[in-house]
């Protein structure tokens, strides 16, 4: 019994280490979503291609998408550039939110980079950012047909992250198929 | 003088620490509401500094919201609220007691509790074991003896 005692002391620092160690791994720079399983804010901003044009949150909804948040002021923006237009190449629809932003700079960006975007809203005073609660661009929402938001990525969506996002993608866009049978 | 100088290179460098802003309050109640919130809401971009300290531009336009929500008469429950819809209960530096803060909040009394009660078992058993330790550190007749022969014989050399 004793003997066991003198133990205890090892056991907690086991436990204490292991607890600490899985800390580490935690980034704690990705909160959770508050509007997880919530629907997409209301607004109403104009298109960015198209001044003229009028966006509002049903224009989002019908079908699965990515909604990423960007600007041309981000610089892992453009790092994950090229994964979206690889991602618009495999027939997902994304979505873009140009946050903050000057609409020339963002045209020129679009021209000189490609559009992966099938539409783009623009948001220069980030009032639907503030709404979608984004602290930092870029940010990546996977929304469904009924403009749920249900999966949300802050920083660089790459070759892995596309990997855990399409996954979330399909099974929503076969959940749905299911429920229209 | 040179006590001023000191003094003043002192202070200088901590008002660079604050964010700048320079918002028109409607009445100094108002203004106190709005310092008071800022410095219990948290930037959710830089984690460890609160909306008054942060310059980050989150941070910035989360001060204008509140000041627009406070100019607008809105009570402290309300612009939390409406700032937790947005980014979680992360941004309340003091957060609400509920299922998933209840370790937050009752662990330390927890601990302190599992602290008192090691100390009472510790103290408890030295007590006992002192008693009992009584009867091997006194020595009975025979091994009194022994020890003497033993002391004895080495003053004799």
């Amino acid at each position: 019994m004793r003997r066991f005692i003198l133990f205890i002391p090892l056991a907690i620092f086991v436990g204490m280490g292991l607890f600490l160690w899985k800390g580490l791994q935690l980034d704690p720079t990705e909160l959770p979503s508050a509007l997880l399983d919530k629907p997409l804010p209301v607004f109403e901003l104009p298109s960015l291609l198209d001044p003229e044009r009028k966006v509002t949150e049903a224009d989002l909804k019908g079908e699965v998408a990515l909604v990423n948040v960007w600007a041309t002021w981000c610089p892992s923006c453009k790092a994950e550039h090229a994964q979206l237009n690889r991602i618009k190449a495999e027939g997902y629809k994304v979505i873009g939110i140009n946050y903050k932003d000057e609409r020339e700079k963002a045209d020129t960006w679009l021209k000189k980079y490609l559009n992966p975007y099938a539409l783009n809203i623009f948001d220069d005073k980030g009032s639907l950012g503030l709404d979608l609660g984004v602290y930092g661009a870029p940010e990546t929402y996977v929304i469904d047909a009924n403009g749920i938001i249900r999966y949300k990525h802050v920083g660089v969506v790459d070759q892995q992250v596309w990997g855990s996002l399409k996954g979330i993608m399909d099974q929503l866009k076969s959940d749905k198929q299911v429920l229209s049978q | 003088m040179r006590y001023l100088v000191a003094l003043i290179v002192i202070f200088i460098p901590l008002s660079v620490f604050a964010a700048i802003d320079t918002f028109e309050f409607k009445d100094d109640a108002t203004r106190e509401r709005f310092n008071e919130l800022t410095f219990e809401l948290r930037c959710p971009k830089c984690q460890n500094q609160n909306l008054q300290d942060s310059n980050s531009p989150i941070a910035a336009d989360l001060r204008n919201e509140v000041y627009k929500m406070v100019q607008d008469g809105k009570d402290n429950n309300e612009i939390k609220d409406f700032l937790v819809a947005r980014y979680g209960e992360f941004v309340l530096y003091n957060p609400p007691v509920n299922e998933t803060t209840y370790i937050l909040w009752y662990g330390p009394f927890g601990l302190v509790v599992i602290g008192i009660i090691v100390l009472i078992a510790v103290s408890r058993k030295r007590k006992r074991s002192d008693q009992e330790d009584d009867s091997e550190t006194h020595l009975n007749n025979d091994e009194a003896e022994r020890l003497n022969d033993i002391l004895g014989k080495g003053e004799q050399k």
